[in-house]
């Protein structure tokens, strides 16, 4: 019997259950999402890159409504190639996150979506903001997405101040690997873009490279 | 230099004035039940291969449980090196694509240069994000540029996505088990034409919603190759379509002659100028 409306998924908004996280170490930080993109109960994308660049060392872990987040990025990278070009320097990851911020408040109301904004500068060294509904925090690390709820124990327990890149790179990936393992809307790759004074590395870890628990 | 959106200039910012006319609909009518818009149910599908990208789609137009067209063509050209299949609403993929098409052209003949594939993805998410949904096209693009061969998806919400194979319509999960089988990257054209029937016959096979022929669209840096029909559906009726007969087929039993009695009411004249 063929049913009038079709599918739901086909007409449901695309969500990006997600886990995200942004830490910072000294000197730079290191950003991670997962690659799961849900329409209702169906994956409409298994590899979907959810850190995207609004800058050339400033970066936007993207959750929430796919279509809000996607648009909002785009208008920031926008909005801060301008004003680069107008300052004539690398803008501060503080402008960036305002950017953001600003969107976020003003139409906090019709937009669901939230963006961490993380990166590098010269004048503050690395640095991590919510922007949750529309307000402006520095935080040493940041979680995101469905996926956090469940990842809020291990990060607040196993953070600690002054790792270098590559202990970060690996909390990042245990705290990705977890989130993913209990979260239904999480799921796929694991996406990692670490940022210092010298380069931006975008880096994916596949699945069956991802580390493993107990239960595995 | 003329800007490329020229049939419509997109006002800055975000756009909410539907969104209160769309609430005051749903208040109008009982039970908040609107209208809801007819669906084709559709299989379509495009995979990158070495040379290009391969399209395909089924041609089956359904109006609740009537098949309204068996060859509706559901590829849709939009650039000389860019197609587009629609999903979802009928009259919104159609309009939509060709709102983009006409805009394209236009950047054409302003700059000189052929449309790359990433800006008719951003000028259909541009609009569909302003809409908010409300137009229920569900839509992938795929060509060849400058800069190489690229599949998009762009949903009804705006959020876009890229990535080598899919497969979208009522008739998706049957061809997307095909696709998640048989891709591979730099496939040679006819495995990637294969590959792409394949998929859509399992989407015609297992959704009630697709059907009839198989339309195959093939698009390389030589330009685009659309094949319709592809393959036929095995199952076509022999249906004469003409039902004229001979004079003399039905005989003539009883003939009778009755003259209308019709009397001049009123005669006027106009003359007709004839200089």
């Amino acid at each position: 019997m063929l049913e009038e409306t079709g599918p739901e998924w086909l007409s449901e908004e695309v969500k990006t259950g997600t886990t995200i996280i942004a830490i910072e170490f000294n000197g730079g930080v290191v950003l991670g999402s997962d690659s799961r993109v849900s329409a209702g109960d169906s994956v409409v994308n298994r590899v979907m890159n959810k850190l995207s660049p609004l800058h050339d060392k400033i970066y936007c872990a993207l959750s929430g409504s796919a279509a809000d987040a996607q648009t909002i990025a785009e208008m920031v990278n926008y909005q801060l190639d301008v004003h680069s070009i107008e300052i004539d320097k690398d803008p501060r990851v503080r402008s960036a996150a305002t950017l953001v911020r600003n969107i976020s408040y003003k139409y906090k109301e019709e937009l669901s979506a939230h963006l961490i904004v993380a990166g590098w500068d010269r004048r503050d060294g690395g640095q991590v903001f919510a922007t949750l509904n529309g307000l402006l925090t520095r935080q040493p690390f940041a979680v995101g997405g469905s996926g956090s709820s469940y990842v809020y124990g291990y990060v607040d327990a196993e953070y600690r101040r002054n790792m270098n890149k590559e202990e970060c790179q690996q909390f990042v990936l245990n705290t990705l690997s977890l989130a993913m393992n209990r979260d239904g809307s999480s799921g796929g790759v694991a996406y990692i873009v670490s940022i210092d004074e010298h380069s931006t590395e975008e880096k994916v870890i596949l699945g069956n490279d991802l580390p493993t628990f107990f239960d595995q | 230099m003329a800007l490329s959106n020229v049939l419509e200039t997109p006002v800055p910012g975000f756009n909410f004035d539907n969104a209160a006319r769309n609430s005051a609909l749903e208040g109008l009518f009982d039970g908040g039940q609107t209208p809801k818009p007819l669906k084709t149910g559709t299989t379509i599908a495009g995979v990158v291969f070495k040379d290009g990208v391969v399209l395909g789609a089924d041609t089956r137009a359904t109006s609740s449980e009537v098949v309204a067209d068996k060859m509706c063509a559901k590829i849709h050209y939009i650039a000389p090196n860019i197609y587009c299949c629609g999903a979802g609403t009928a009259a919104d993929t159609e309009k939509t694509t060709e709102l983009l098409s006409s805009n394209l052209t236009i950047f054409s003949l302003n700059s000189g240069r052929h449309p790359r594939v990433v800006m008719a993805v951003n000028i259909l998410q541009d609009m569909l994000y302003r809409y908010r949904g409300q137009i229920g096209a569900s839509l992938i693009l795929g060509g060849v540029d400058c800069t190489g061969n690229h599949l998009y998806t762009v949903g009804p919400y705006g959020s876009v996505n890229k990535v080598p194979f899919l497969a979208m319509g009522s008739g998706d999960l049957a061809a997307l088990g095909i696709l998640e089988d048989g891709f591979k990257p730099d496939l040679e054209l006819e495995k990637a034409k294969e590959l792409v029937r394949d998929a859509i016959h399992a989407g015609i096979m297992s959704d009630l919603g697709s059907g009839n022929n198989i339309d195959i669209c093939v698009i390389t840096r030589q330009g685009a190759d659309y094949i319709r029909p592809y393959q036929e559906s095995e199952y076509k009726d022999n249906r004469k379509m003409k039902y004229k007969y001979r004079s003399g087929t039905t005989s003539v039993l009883t003939e009778e002659v009755v003259p209308l009695q019709l009397e001049v009411v009123q005669e006027t004249v106009q003359q007709m100028d004839t200089a």
